[in-house]
């Protein structure tokens, strides 16, 4: 499934994620993180399984899908680089809600879930910056989910 | 009878009646998605063509049914054919829609004021279209491609609700082609089919190539989605009074006397349907108006 | 003595002349209307001759309330304003633009020609040159090319007001009761003790030629007092006053002020004071096929902005609610007409105080906004 990671190394501090983040978390956090690519139809996460990491997507675009028994599947967003693939790993019980799928070739960075709660957990100060990047990323999925959810080009 | 007697102002030359449309010939006619059309009209012999600047509409004319406001799609520099990208949403663009080559729709027009290309020049531009937003942008995007040098990059946000709802597909291939231009398309929600990006148009906002604080946006699609698109291109710093709208109202006369497009001080049909997005922004704003 | 009359000029013409002067109108060729009592108010109609006037008849107007009443003398032009405007000669009610029919596949457009019979306006109060002047304005941006035909053929005989109507206030909007502007003629009609009589002011040489074959005599500087006196009391005595400092600005200013859902809960939203403004110019078109389907007219009539359709977009009303109908009309009245014409679009007539089943009075409106206005916008 996992392509070999090519010989470029990503640097989190680079990620549009953790731009201007102060306290040099993203430099800690690099030990912990892994290189990863996709290529066109892996999946990076499914439906149901444990959320265990925290993924950066780097360049490429990945497809956020939801199955239904009755109907097609739905892509509801893609994400490509500079945008980070969910919250599910955040809160308990850590499992994904919806299938992640690379459309593009896709390089990613992915920060394990269990190490970088522990070390928001251990570093409050560096858990509230981390937060404070997070929640504009919630904030905006609501946002576009509120304006999908009339339809607007529709009517 | 001796009312000669009376020195009455005298007849002065009137122009041509605002309210008489022009037959044009249905020239062809294809379809876009289940739902939307494009016609290509000619007019009647003797009669000339009709100059318009993107942005600009046309009242078009179903004998027997009405008419409605619909936005010029075509090419400015070809005024010798108008085209007209129509969705059927009521009797008259249903039977607009229905109008088959070699029939006649009345055309009067152009109206209104235009994109203003003039003041993109040398500059980044940025247009945004959300559904039917895309036909009455493209004749400023042909009027840009024709005069490339004019202007810094181009960026194209287009939306729309399903990949199936897009128009223009072929075109936008030719386009997404280009070196000279970035042309992104997303849609709200798609099947595996679907390759392209799956999101809003102002999730794209933020990755557009541009100087933004040198830049001049277009937007053109529902009103809630040009707010939110002003609102994200604000954030990425391109002025507020470099981005322009354009509305929708019920437009009937076209040259500001029925009073049904009012917005504010506004006749949509007269004074738009192009406009600063700082300009209109207030009356946006309020409930109703 | 008609030839020597000029633009300017001040003369007598008694009573008892009158017909004569109806006559002369007739004989011009002009088709005359004006004010005429029918189902119980002064409405706008034929004058074919002196008795079609509101001889002795006198309006009572209070908001919400209109009803005729005897006067004391026997005036000709003893009221103020009725139900009607000039607009509806102007701009009908209801009228046909053209008509098309099917022809070798496609489909040829006949323009409806417009009545060339001229027209005298007998009666035009000062509010209404000014409301006609608005009207004028509107028509003319546009282009309309049945508006100014029929403009172009209508002489206006302007009578002054010697009172004032329990809803008027033109002198708050600067445009009467003097006549100043806009008339052809001005009579100024003077009942004194043992005298009736008008004095006639020419206004232009149209006016002017009106009067051949019509016994004048110049006026005496007592009949021109005695006139201005007329004019002075009903200024005097305005039943109405509105505040117009900053109007334009005030309106636009509060779209949300509280007022506006107080006032709409008395609203029925019914238009009338839209159908009796003389100013309001708001109009739909419709399309009337024949039962062939191979002939057409287009039907322009009058609508209002308190129609529900009226701001639909794909069939859904951008004004649902009678609050933002009523802000619509006064703002646009009031405040907006001035971007877009220069001017205010009310002269003051107080028609649509009149009018209102719930005697809903702007002028009340706009003082009630203006008590607690909302604080300025904060410059962005």
């Amino acid at each position: 499934m996992t392509a070999p990671p090519p010989a470029s190394v990503l640097r989190l501090a680079d990620h549009k994620f953790f731009e201007g983040m102060i306290g040099g978390l993203p430099e800690r956090l690099q030990a912990v993180a892994t290189e990863r690519a996709y290529s066109v139809g892996d999946m990076l996460v499914r439906e149901g399984d444990v959320a265990d990491r925290f993924i950066l997507v780097f360049e490429g675009k990945v497809a956020l899908e939801i199955v239904l028994p009755d109907r097609p599947r739905v892509t509801i967003q893609t994400l490509g680089g500079g945008e980070v693939l969910g919250w599910s790993w955040l809160l308990p019980p850590p499992q994904w809600w919806l299938d992640a799928r690379a459309v593009k070739r896709t390089r990613t960075l992915e920060i394990n879930a269990a190490k970088l709660r522990a070390t928001l957990d251990s570093h409050p100060e560096d858990g509230y910056r981390f937060l404070l990047h997070l929640f504009p990323v919630v904030a905006q999925r609501l946002d576009h989910t509120r304006l999908q959810l009339m339809d607007l080009h529709g009517r | 009878m001796a009312a000669s007697s009376i020195p009455l102002p005298a007849s002065e030359p009137l122009g041509a009646s605002p309210w008489i449309p022009v037959p044009f010939r249905v020239e062809e006619r294809a379809s876009e998605t289940a739902d939307t059309i494009t016609i290509t009209l000619t007019p009647p012999k003797g009669i000339p063509s009709r100059p318009f600047r993107p942005g600009q509409f046309n009242m078009l004319y179903a004998f027997g049914v009405g008419e409605a406001a619909i936005s010029i799609a075509g090419d400015p520099d070809r005024p010798e054919t108008l085209v007209h990208t129509i969705r059927s949403a009521g009797p008259v663009s249903a039977a607009l829609s229905g109008a088959a080559p070699g029939s006649t729709v009345g055309v009067r027009g152009p109206y209104g004021t235009g994109w203003p290309l003039a003041s993109a020049s040398g500059k980044d531009v940025v247009l945004v279209a959300g559904g039917l937003g895309l036909p009455p942008l493209r004749p400023a995007l042909y009027e840009m491609l024709r005069h490339r040098d004019r202007y810094g990059r181009i960026e194209v946000i287009y939306g729309a609700r399903t990949p199936k709802d897009l128009v223009y597909y072929r075109q936008i291939q030719e386009w997404r082609g280009r070196s000279d231009l970035r042309f992104q398309t997303t849609v709200d929600a798609a099947g595996r089919e679907w390759y392209g990006d799956v999101g809003l148009v102002t999730a794209r906002v933020p990755d557009l190539r541009i100087d933004p604080s040198h830049t001049v946006a277009f937007l053109c699609g529902p009103e809630i989605m040009m707010k939110f698109t002003a609102q994200a291109l604000a954030a990425k710093g391109v002025p507020d009074g470099s981005i322009y709208v354009s509305l929708e109202r019920n437009m009937k006369c076209g040259v500001g006397l029925c009073g049904h497009c009012q917005l504010g001080p506004d006749f949509v049909c007269r004074d738009g349907p192009v406009f600063r997005y700082q300009d209109v922004r207030r009356f946006l704003s309020v409930r109703e108006l | 003595m008609s030839d020597s009359i000029a633009v300017g000029g001040r003369y007598v013409l008694e009573r008892a002349e009158f017909p004569r002067f109806l006559l002369a109108l007739h004989e011009a060729g002009f088709r005359v209307v004006g004010p005429t009592v029918r189902d119980g108010a002064i409405v706008y109609g034929e004058i074919r001759e002196e008795s079609d006037l509101p001889i002795g008849w006198t309006d009572r107007q209070a908001a919400g309330q209109y009803r005729l009443e005897r006067r004391a003398d026997s005036a000709l032009f003893g009221y103020n304003v009725g139900p009607h405007s000039w607009k509806k000669y102007l701009f009908p009610a209801g009228e046909r633009l053209w008509t098309a029919v099917r022809k070798d596949g496609s489909f040829e457009v006949h323009p409806e020609p417009v009545d060339p019979t001229p027209l005298a306006f007998l009666g035009v109060r000062a509010c209404e040159l000014a409301a006609m002047g608005v009207s004028d304005h509107v028509f003319a941006k546009a282009g309309d090319p049945s508006y100014a035909e029929r403009r172009r053929r209508v002489v206006r005989i302007a009578v002054q007001c010697g009172q004032s109507g329990g809803t008027c206030f033109c002198v708050s909007m600067g445009t009467g009761p003097a006549v100043r502007t806009g008339h052809d003629l001005s009579l100024t009609e003077v009942i004194e003790a043992n005298r009736h009589f008008f004095l006639v002011e020419i206004g232009s040489d149209a006016g002017a030629a009106l009067l051949s074959g019509v016994p004048l005599r110049v006026a005496p500087e007592g009949d021109a007092n005695a006139a201005r006196a007329q004019v002075d009391r009903a200024a005097a005595s305005m039943g109405r006053t509105m505040d117009t400092d900053g109007l334009r600005d005030l309106l636009v200013n509060n779209p949300e002020h509280p007022r506006w859902e107080i006032v709409a809960r008395r609203c029925l939203s019914c238009t009338n004071c839209t159908m009796a403004c003389p100013t309001c110019f708001c109009q739909t078109t419709e399309e009337v096929p024949d039962l062939s389907g191979e002939e057409v007219e287009r039907r322009r009539r009058w609508d209002s902005c308190y129609n529900s359709g009226f701001s639909a977009v794909h069939g859904t009303s951008i004004r649902a609610t009678t609050q933002s109908r009523y802000r619509q009309w006064l703002t646009h009245k009031l405040a907006t007409w001035h971007d877009q014409f220069g001017e205010s679009g009310c002269v003051g007539c107080g028609r649509c105080i009149t009018w209102c089943p719930v005697g809903i009075d702007l002028t009340e409106e706009t003082a009630a906004i203006r008590i607690q206005p909302a604080p300025a916008p904060v410059p962005a």
